[in-house]
């Protein structure tokens, strides 16, 4: 199916305008608003069954096509890339139901959806980053049973994510955890970030974005509203750090941005290139001319 | 059921502007948009109301009106376009229409558990004008220094209400001030100071 098929969804008996009914869509925008108003908190939605696996973005769809309409530019990205089997066929998707133009450039998207990475451009107002989440409950790991996670973030009861942070620093010597870092939003709710790298909870904090955050199978939604606080767990004498690299991208020569490390030949030889392919292209591209 | 004034003309389209535009005043408390899309108000309500009304509600969302909103046209009207049910109490609603006249502002309304703090009502709530009232300075969430609004007509009580209010959250209600065609909005979140 080519990217350019255009078709309103409106036809006879077709599928109505961005896949889901009209209702469920007044659902999932009423759960997004309430997601907007308490910052960080995971708001239960009548998650729909939709045209792909759990674990392949079913979250993220719903809450893309709940915002998006004509006017929109879309951009999707699984793992940085917008190359890849996800993002590629995330966006044939809405580009077929909702008929909505479609790019790879970071500033000129008004929506992004996005699987475990945050762009390396900055984000501007007026954009929406959508995230796909696996598994939303950042205390799921340390406390299996969804009526005690509750309980816990009702009372703000977040010593247990303390403990399993200060138990890492025990036995490694330093918070080992590299991604899906936990993170406190607007000084109340601890909050998943989904497996973004750690090296991209910073650009979560006061972002002009509004970001919005979709998990299919557990069925939440839940939201980090413009220019709002957050925070990476850590303790004073173990503050938090990112991810550095001794390398530079292979393609573009940054510093600056994450690095996926390959291996390109049977001696183990390695290089490292920019996870966001639209970054790195966008460099090389400015320094071509 | 020839007195019902229309609804939106494209319900798909029409309402994903809407949301859109509304989710910007939730993303942006304080910011003053412009819900258009050519509606009228139904009775006493102002066309923004009405375009909340007919952009999120359904037989899912119990809804209350004051009794100064409340009127046969607008029940019809409901009734016909979203199938909602109508409510006697106000803690029954998950959408309730209002205007200042009510006192105190913001009581009797569900906040939510701490458990659930999402199963609150919004209330909109209908004002002479968004500007031009006394100045309020909004901080928290979306707002990236401080936002300066002056919604008419607000009672000089409000920012105190509000305050013992916000010391309960994540409970709470969410609300929305119109006027005319014009909304914004003030999610629970947000501190208020004159």
């Amino acid at each position: 199916m080519p990217d350019t098929v255009q078709q309103n969804g409106h036809g006879e008996g077709a599928y109505n305008y961005a896949y889901l009914d009209e209702q469920t869509k007044r659902m999932i925008r009423r759960a997004i608003l309430k997601a907007v108003a308490v910052p960080g908190y995971q708001v239960p939605f009548g998650g729909r069954e939709m045209p792909l696996p759990y674990g392949w973005g079913t979250g993220g769809i719903q809450v893309t096509a709940a915002i998006i309409g004509r006017d929109d530019t879309l951009k999707v990205i699984d793992q940085g890339a917008d190359d890849t089997t996800n993002a590629v066929s995330i966006r044939r998707f809405f580009a077929r139901v909702a008929g909505v133009a479609t790019t790879t450039r970071t500033e000129e998207a008004t929506i992004i959806q996005t699987r475990h990475r945050v762009p390396e451009t900055s984000l501007k107002d007026g954009q929406i980053l959508v995230f796909q989440v696996p598994i939303p409950e950042p205390l799921r790991m340390l406390e299996p049973r969804e009526t005690e996670t509750r309980t816990l973030h009702a009372l703000c009861e977040y010593g247990v994510m303390q403990v399993s942070l200060y138990e890492s620093i025990a036995r490694h010597g330093r918070i080992a955890k590299t991604y899906n870092y936990p993170v406190l939003v607007n000084g109340r709710y601890i909050m998943s970030p989904s497996p973004i790298p750690k090296f991209d909870n910073p650009k979560l904090d006061r972002n002009p974005a509004l970001q919005l955050y979709g998990a299919g199978r557990e069925k939440r939604i839940y939201a980090v509203p413009p220019y709002t606080s957050v925070k990476s767990l850590d303790f004073e004498d173990h503050p938090f750090e990112i991810e550095r690299w001794t390398e530079c991208c292979a393609l573009c020569g940054s510093t600056e941005s994450f690095l996926d490390e390959m291996i390109v030949d049977d001696t183990g030889k390695r290089r490292f290139i920019c996870s966001d392919t639209d970054y790195c292209q966008e460099r090389q591209d400015g320094q071509r001319r | 059921m020839s007195d019902i004034a229309l609804g939106l003309a494209d319900p798909a389209h029409d309402s994903q502007r809407l949301f859109r535009t509304l989710l910007d005043a939730f993303a942006h408390p304080g910011r003053i948009v412009s819900l258009t899309e050519g509606l009228a108000g139904v009775g006493s309500l102002s066309p923004a109301a009405t375009a909340f009304l007919l952009m999120l509600v359904d037989r899912d969302t119990p809804l209350w009106f004051s009794p100064d909103l409340d009127s046969p046209i607008v029940r019809d009207f409901v009734r016909f376009h979203t199938g909602a049910p109508l409510v006697a109490r106000e803690v029954d609603a998950q959408f309730a229409f209002l205007t200042l006249r009510r006192a105190p502002l913001l009581d009797g309304f569900a906040i939510g558990t701490d458990l659930y703090p999402d199963r609150s009502a919004t209330l909109v709530i209908e004002v002479p004008s968004l500007v031009g009232g006394p100045p309020l300075t909004l901080r928290g969430p979306g707002i990236e220094h401080q936002a300066c609004v002056g919604i008419a007509g607000l009672p000089a009580s409000f920012v105190a209400e509000w305050s013992a209010h916000r010391a309960l959250f994540p409970c709470g209600v969410d609300l929305v001030f119109v006027a005319g065609t014009e909304l914004m909005a003030l999610p629970r979140s947000i501190a208020v100071e004159s």
